[in-house]
């Protein structure tokens, strides 16, 4: 990624946990529903559906918990324990989605956890290394480019 | 016995056209970051048991093979498909099939291990190259001979259990084109023989085509550390910050004689970068990649660094050195905590 390494202020993070975590959980359900097409395969809907995740971007505070029900990612309380959890800093998220890089080398430097169903994140992580998926960069997630974004999925027809 | 192909002279004059770099892919982006970033071979598998990483979702479907096979072909480059796991007599056929599948759709050749199929293979597809897989754990000449003379085997992957005289002590003594590892995980030393994984989950590499598979593999966050637990048993615990390593038998923590340790062996990361020149010297034909379970990522950095590599040894083999920007990017990739020459550093063999 052609992005100097970042971590996100240690504040962000306190004040992030303090607040509601649906309206970002939410929000990024939006966007894997946008792209779950792409990105799924009948497999992979198989083997998710009615599955708990968990989504944690440390340095942000953020925890989005949210599952997969009759073909459709939706938020969920977190009250009950993930089946699977993946957990890392936005930074690495980015790596990982801009595939610069390698989730197992991630891992083995402790950058990346991922708890409970390992079977489950393995097929998540080669179905994803799989998908033909347009090249992705730190510009798309710019919180204007989000915003953006999300204020066409809420509101088609707007330019 | 065997002239080398590899005609190694400085500065000028002929380059080697005939050491080859093969490379892992596990999916599609994987093949094309091998390709573009300068392999000669991709090696892959099909979506099954009949190939020793079948990882849920990794693999190639026939569609994704066939695209596999136009875009590394339309770019100079050969693709193998591994067939190297163990059929048994309840599932003979799908193995068969792989093996027609793969004539049919034009492979440049297989990887193969099992006696039986290659004799189906040598007697239904004789046009079909094959390449006798690690997994085939041949470490001497006469037993490659024996499956030269038999199946016409064009090339064998040496199991990296021998020190670097031995693998030349083997190139000199057999026309069969020899590929070394050169660089991933390192598995204990009982290549294709290996029942640790069997033994903990039933399911081995040789008959299900997984070590240690995902289904029996928990990570678990604890106040200790990070505990790594295969089928329920503990295999390792990571401190904060300490580097983590694949949830194999073979690579964890024991308490043996009060003594907590790699007691069978290190986490470590094959490297042998520093060796090409004498690889290539003696003769070896090919240095594979190990890897078709990483991500494009790491093919596609560990593909380019090897590729500079061998194009620089080319070019001055006697001044070639590792450079230290090579070693880093590879030492980044790696498992455990750092990476060795394995078996091919071992005078006392």
């Amino acid at each position: 990624m052609n992005m100097k390494p970042f971590r996100l202020p240690d504040t962000l993070a306190r004040i992030a946990t303090a607040l509601p975590q649906t309206p970002p959980a939410f929000a990024f359900c939006l966007a894997l529903n946008a792209m779950r097409d792409r990105l799924l395969t009948d497999e992979l809907r198989a083997a998710l559906e009615g599955k708990n995740l968990r989504l944690q971007v440390k340095d942000a505070g953020l925890t989005l918990n949210f599952t997969f029900r009759r073909g459709r990612f939706l938020p969920s309380s977190g009250a009950t324990d993930p089946d699977l959890t993946i957990a890392a800093t936005a930074y690495d998220f980015g790596c990982l989605a801009s595939r610069s890089e390698d989730s197992d080398t991630l891992f083995f430097a402790r950058r990346l956890v991922m708890q409970g169903d390992t079977d489950l994140g393995l097929l998540v992580k080669n179905t994803l290394d799989a998908a033909d998926l347009p090249a992705f960069t730190m510009a798309d997630v710019a919180p204007h480019r989000v915003l953006q974004r999300l204020a066409t999925l809420v509101l088609p027809g707007r330019p | 016995m065997h002239s080398s192909p590899t005609s190694v002279s400085d500065e000028s004059g002929p380059q080697p056209p005939s050491f080859e770099l093969v490379c892992p892919a596990g999916a599609l982006p994987s093949l094309r970051a091998a390709v573009d970033n300068g392999a000669d071979c991709v090696y892959l598998g099909f979506r099954d048991d009949t190939n020793a990483r079948n990882f849920t979702g990794l693999n190639f479907d026939e569609a994704a093979a066939r695209e596999g096979l136009r875009y590394a072909h339309a770019r100079g480059a050969r693709v193998l498909l591994a067939i190297n796991t163990y059929p048994q007599a309840g599932n003979w056929k799908r193995w068969t099939r792989a093996v027609d599948k793969a004539a049919e759709m034009g492979f440049d050749a297989i990887i193969i291990a099992d006696a039986g199929l290659m004799e189906y293979a040598a007697s239904v597809h004789p046009d079909l190259a094959l390449h006798l897989s690690v997994q085939g754990s041949a470490t001497n000449y006469e037993a490659i001979n024996f499956y030269h003379d038999q199946f016409k085997i064009r090339r064998a992957v040496l199991p990296r259990v021998l020190a670097l005289a031995q693998v030349e002590q083997v190139v000199r003594n057999t026309p069969v084109e020899m590929e070394v590892f050169g660089f991933g995980g390192l598995c204990i030393m009982v290549e294709g023989r290996c029942a640790l994984s069997g033994y903990v989950t039933g399911c081995s590499p040789n008959m299900a085509g997984a070590c240690s598979p995902a289904s029996a593999v928990r990570w678990l966050q604890t106040p200790q550390g990070m505990e790594s637990r295969l089928n329920g048993m503990l295999v390792d615990r990571f401190a904060d910050g300490e580097r983590a390593g694949y949830p194999t038998l073979c690579k964890g923590r024991y308490t043996v004689r009060g003594e907590t340790y790699y007691a069978i062996e290190e986490p470590a990361s094959l490297n042998a970068l520093e060796l090409l020149p004498q690889l290539m010297e003696m003769g070896v034909r090919a240095v594979k990649i190990e890897g078709r379970q990483r991500s494009p990522a790491y093919v596609a950095q560990v593909t380019r660094v090897w590729r500079d590599a061998i194009d620089a040894c080319r070019r001055q083999p006697r001044a070639f050195r590792p450079r230290p920007e090579w070693m880093q990017s590879l030492d980044r990739v790696s498992e455990g905590q750092s990476h060795t020459l394995g078996a091919y550093h071992r005078a006392w063999k």
